[in-house]
């Protein structure tokens, strides 16, 4: 005869809701997971989007996303001519801000050179750039739709195509226009700062600047090797990938890695800490039943069994309960929710653990009691 | 071990004594209790509170070793130096029955589980202890609750359904404890009633601690206890306890 099952049966009403508790609880430990690991993914999606070995960028800066990078728009040709490069592109980052259908909406641009290095790595939906103005394509985040047209600066683009999972390290949806286009929403004047700079006797600069120059390199040619040739000019600096990837994780994501990292274990604990309070607490219920089950002659293992069997059922519905909860909402999330099956089975494991571990508090409680507690009034 | 020992006595205390404590908190408890119950005896221990009656109950059940003197348990004798806590749960599970002041039945099980748990306790298939519980069930006249939960009982019912439980591996000895102490008179009668008609028909022996005038009469003897000893042994006769 199951006792635990027995006893859970009887009390279902309040020992789902335990386990539901529970389970928003581990919903929450489950989802820090996902946000974390969706953080990464986020701030790396822009680094590997364009699939390059190189990137190159100002001298003495480590651009274009942990810090400001600015090179001259003929640096891409002479990259292009280096030994070893199977193609160069120029790429231009900014983040924007502006209104579409009443909403805010805040953009990451991407400029680039259609038909070279550092386009879109997909279209989900609609077309490439196929003009070289004021045509754009959107990540689906943005909410925007092929045939949208939205005001970035002075002019208005419409939208052709759309991207999936394209977003910036901040979260921002990514539209990617042509360079030409994105430099001059980045680098020219508004016409009364210009007229001003003019009045001046300043004639308005150049436009034709970029943020990175980005390098896909020959197949039997190492991106290092690359990468050491465009570090001798000393007027730009150069990246390669794995090195870009590690700037971002470690610069720019760093401190919301570490903080996102602390709350996940906090909960944890927390966790852990209600876990064995909830198996405690329905030990402690039943000491008069646990007692009389001791005057009767039940065996310690019968005891035990009750309490490790209604903790573990305990963390293994309250862990269903959570990740289906999570797997229910994780798209709704303003960012991205990122599950991943050894995140779920490793916080199983560990509440497995959690349940055993806590248990042991219950069966201390359980063994200890006294028979003869069954004969007091 | 077990087995009819005739008109040998199922309980036997001789000079049983507990103290709690050293030094000036040394509290004695019971004090050179000797007495004994034979087959078919339902026997009454009264007393004031606090004169040991719970404690020797304990004692007699097994689950509190005597600090002196020798226990004799339907032919085995109890802490001589052999016995383990596993070997005297097997002695409470095998030969002793429990009938408690608040019944306590298992909540979560109905009334045939509670008392097929005990079976089950025993190494009885559940089916068989089941089929069991429910004879003994309805020999107590509660088969017709036997799918019911102990919160759903009335206070007679829940009784019926923990003696049950305490007969159910037929047991020598039975003790309770205030069995009838919730019940109103009429109910507390019948309980008792019930428990002399067990005693005689299963050859038990058993003792019943309580407070409750109302069923002194159905006794073969009352033990009086006081300060931990026994004053009085008063056997009754026949024609008070059958008035």
């Amino acid at each position: 005869m199951n006792l635990a099952y027995r006893d859970i049966r009887h009390h279902r009403g309040r020992f789902l809701l335990t386990c539901l508790g529970l389970g928003l609880l581990l919903a929450v430990v489950l989802s820090m997971l996902g946000i974390y690991r969706g953080l990464v993914a986020d701030a790396l999606t822009l680094v590997r989007a364009p699939a390059v070995d190189v990137w190159v960028v100002e001298s003495g800066t480590r651009g274009p996303f942990a810090e400001a990078s600015r090179i001259p728009g003929d640096t891409r040709e002479a990259i292009a001519r280096l030994h070893g490069v199977a193609a160069a592109g120029s790429l231009t980052y900014q983040s924007v801000e502006t209104r579409h259908r009443g909403r805010r909406l805040r953009l990451q641009v991407v400029g680039y050179e259609p038909g070279r290095p550092g386009g879109p790595p997909r279209i989900v939906e609609g077309r490439p750039i196929a003009r070289s103005h004021y045509e754009m394509i959107a990540d689906r985040a943005s909410g925007l739709l092929p045939g949208d047209r939205v005001r970035l600066g002075r002019n208005i683009f419409t939208v052709v195509g759309l991207t999936e999972n394209l977003v910036s390290s901040g979260g921002d949806p990514v539209v990617h226009l042509t360079l030409r286009d994105s430099q001059e929403l980045q680098f020219e004047l508004a016409p009364s700062a210009a007229r001003r700079q003019m009045a001046r006797g300043t004639a308005p600069g150049s436009t034709d600047f970029v943020n990175a120059v980005v390098v896909r390199t020959r197949p039997e040619i190492a991106p290092e090797r690359v990468a050491e040739t465009i570090r001798r000019w000393r007027r730009l600096s150069a990246l390669t990938r794995a090195e870009q990837e590690r700037v971002l994780t470690r610069s720019v994501v760093d401190k919301a890695r570490k903080q996102i990292g602390f709350f996940t274990t906090l909960l944890l604990v927390v966790s852990a800490v209600i876990i064995a309070l909830i198996i405690y607490t329905m030990t402690m219920d039943k000491l008069r039943e646990i007692a009389t089950l001791k005057l009767i002659g039940a065996p310690d293992r019968t005891i035990v069994g009750l309490v490790l069997q209604q903790a573990l059922a305990m963390g293994i519905l309250g862990y269903t309960f959570g990740a289906l909860l999570i797997l229910a909402v994780a798209d709704h999330f303003p960012r991205r929710v990122i599950l991943r099956p050894e995140d779920g089975l490793g916080l199983g494991i560990a509440v497995f653990l959690v349940c055993l571990l806590a248990s042991g508090l219950g069966v201390r409680l359980a063994l200890s009691v006294d028979p003869a507690a069954a004969l007091r009034g | 071990m077990t087995g009819d020992t005739g008109g040998r006595p199922l309980i036997e205390l001789e000079g049983i004594a507990k103290h709690f404590g050293e030094g000036e908190t040394r509290v004695e408890a019971l004090r050179g209790i000797t007495l004994a119950v034979g087959p078919g005896e339902v026997v009454g221990l009264l007393g004031p509170s606090g004169s040991g009656k719970t404690t020797l109950l304990n004692v007699i059940g097994c689950v509190l070793e005597p600090s002196a003197g020798r226990m004799v348990l339907d032919g085995e004798t109890v802490y001589d130096g052999r016995w383990t806590r596993r070997d005297l749960r097997q002695l409470r599970l095998r030969k002793i029955g429990f009938v408690f002041q608040f019944h306590n039945l298992l909540p979560f099980l109905d009334s045939t589980d509670n008392v097929a748990l005990v079976l089950d306790l025993a190494g009885l298939p559940v089916a068989e202890a089941r089929r069991r519980a429910n004879e003994l069930l309805d020999y107590l006249e509660v088969g017709h609750r036997r799918h019911a939960f102990p919160a759903a009982l009335s206070g007679g019912e829940a009784q019926r359904v923990a003696i049950a439980r305490a007969l159910a591996n037929r047991p020598r000895i039975i003790l309770a404890d205030e069995p009838t102490a919730a019940l109103d008179s009429s109910r507390a009668r019948v309980v008792v009633d019930l428990l002399r008609r067990l005693a005689v028909e299963q050859r038990a022996a058993i003792l019943v601690v309580t407070h409750d005038e109302k069923i002194y009469d159905r006794f073969d003897r009352i033990f009086h206890l006081r300060d931990g000893a026994l004053e009085v042994e008063r056997p009754l006769t026949r024609s008070r306890r059958k008035s």
